[in-house]
C-alpha cells in the first residue's frame, strides 16, 4: 500500500513542477526553487511530516523534502542553542542530498568523458 | 526582412508550438511516480537490514539515488529519460543529483578546479540558494513566536 501512495503523491508533485513549466512557463531553475521554497513553507506550518509518514519516499524524494529537512535541522538546533542554532543547525539534516551530489559529481567528472 | 521590435513578441507567441500540457503531465506523473517508488524500495531495504527509522530513512535513500543518478548520467541515459519525463524526472531529488553531476562532466575539460569546481552548482546552486534561505526565515519566524509564547 505504501508503494502505491508513494507513487500517487510523488507523480502529483512532479505534475505540479510540470504544470509550472508548462502553463506558468518558468525556467527549471525557477520551478525548483518555488518547489523548494514550498516544501520549507509546508514544514514550516507543520504539514510536510504527516505527508513523509503517509506517502514515505513519495514525499522524501521530490525536491520539496529538500526544503522540509533544511527547516527540520535548523530548528532542531535552534531548540538546543537558541537563535544562533538557526543558522549552525542548517544542514544537520539535510546533508546527504548536497554532500552526495558533491561526491558522485567528482566522481562522475574522474569516470566519465564529456558527451557531445 | 527585419521585424518591428516591438512585434517581436507577437510574433514569438503566434510561432510558439503549443505545449502538449496534458501529454506532458502524465509523462511527468508515471516516471515521478516511479522513481518514488524506486526510493521506496530501496527505503524498505534500509529499514530492514540497517537500523533506520521511517524518519531517517530519507537520507541513505537519497544518497543511493544520486549514486544510481550518476551512473545514468555518465552514460548519457538520463538526459534521454528528461526528454521524453520533463518534470518528472527533474522535480525528484535525481534531477538535482543530475544538474550537480553533468554541470560536474562537462566543465572536467577546463580542468577540475576551474572547470569542475567552478560550475558544479552552476544549475543547483539556486535550489540550494533559495531552500537555504527560506528554511532560515521560516525557522528564524517559528524560533521567535515560540519565545514570545514563552515556551
Amino acid at each position: 500500500m505504501v508503494f502505491l501512495w508513494a507513487f500517487l503523491v510523488g507523480g502529483l508533485i512532479c505534475v505540479i513542477g510540470q504544470l509550472l513549466l508548462d502553463i506558468g512557463k518558468l525556467t527549471p531553475g525557477h520551478t525548483l526553487s518555488i518547489l523548494v521554497v514550498a516544501g520549507a513553507v509546508l514544514d514550516g506550518f507543520g504539514l510536510y511530516e504527516p505527508l513523509i509518514d503517509f506517502a514515505g519516499a513519495g514525499a522524501t524524494v521530490p525536491i520539496t523534502s529538500f526544503g522540509n529537512s533544511l527547516v527540520h535541522g535548523a530548528m532542531a538546533e535552534a531548540e538546543k542553542h537558541g537563535l544562533i542554532g538557526v543558522v549552525t543547525g542548517m544542514f544537520e539534516v539535510t546533508s546527504s542530498g548536497i554532500s552526495a551530489a558533491i561526491i558522485f559529481g567528482m566522481i562522475g567528472a574522474i569516470l566519465f568523458k564529456p558527451k557531445g | 526582412m527585419k521585424e518591428p521590435q516591438g512585434n517581436y513578441k507577437n510574433y514569438e507567441q503566434k510561432k510558439e508550438p503549443k505545449r502538449p500540457v496534458v501529454k506532458n503531465c502524465i509523462r511527468a506523473f508515471l516516471v515521478g511516480g516511479l522513481i518514488c517508488v524506486i526510493g521506496q524500495v530501496i527505503s524498505m531495504f534500509y529499514m530492514y537490514f540497517f537500523d533506520f527509522t521511517e524518519q531517517t530513512v530519507g537520507n541513505p535513500t537519497i544518497a543511493t539515488l544520486i549514486f544510481i543518478t550518476m551512473l545514468l548520467t555518465g552514460f548519457g541515459v538520463y538526459d534521454k529519460m528528461a526528454q521524453f519525463a520533463g518534470a518528472g524526472t527533474a522535480v525528484p531529488v535525481t534531477g538535482f543529483g543530475n544538474a550537480v553531476i553533468s554541470a560536474a562532466i562537462e566543465h572536467r575539460t577546463e580542468g577540475f578546479v576551474q572547470g569542475v569546481g567552478g560550475n558544479m552548482f552552476k544549475l543547483a546552486g539556486s535550489v540550494i540558494l533559495f531552500g537555504v534561505f527560506s528554511a532560515f526565515i521560516i525557522a528564524l519566524i517559528k524560533t521567535i513566536i515560540s519565545y514570545w509564547s514563552g515556551a
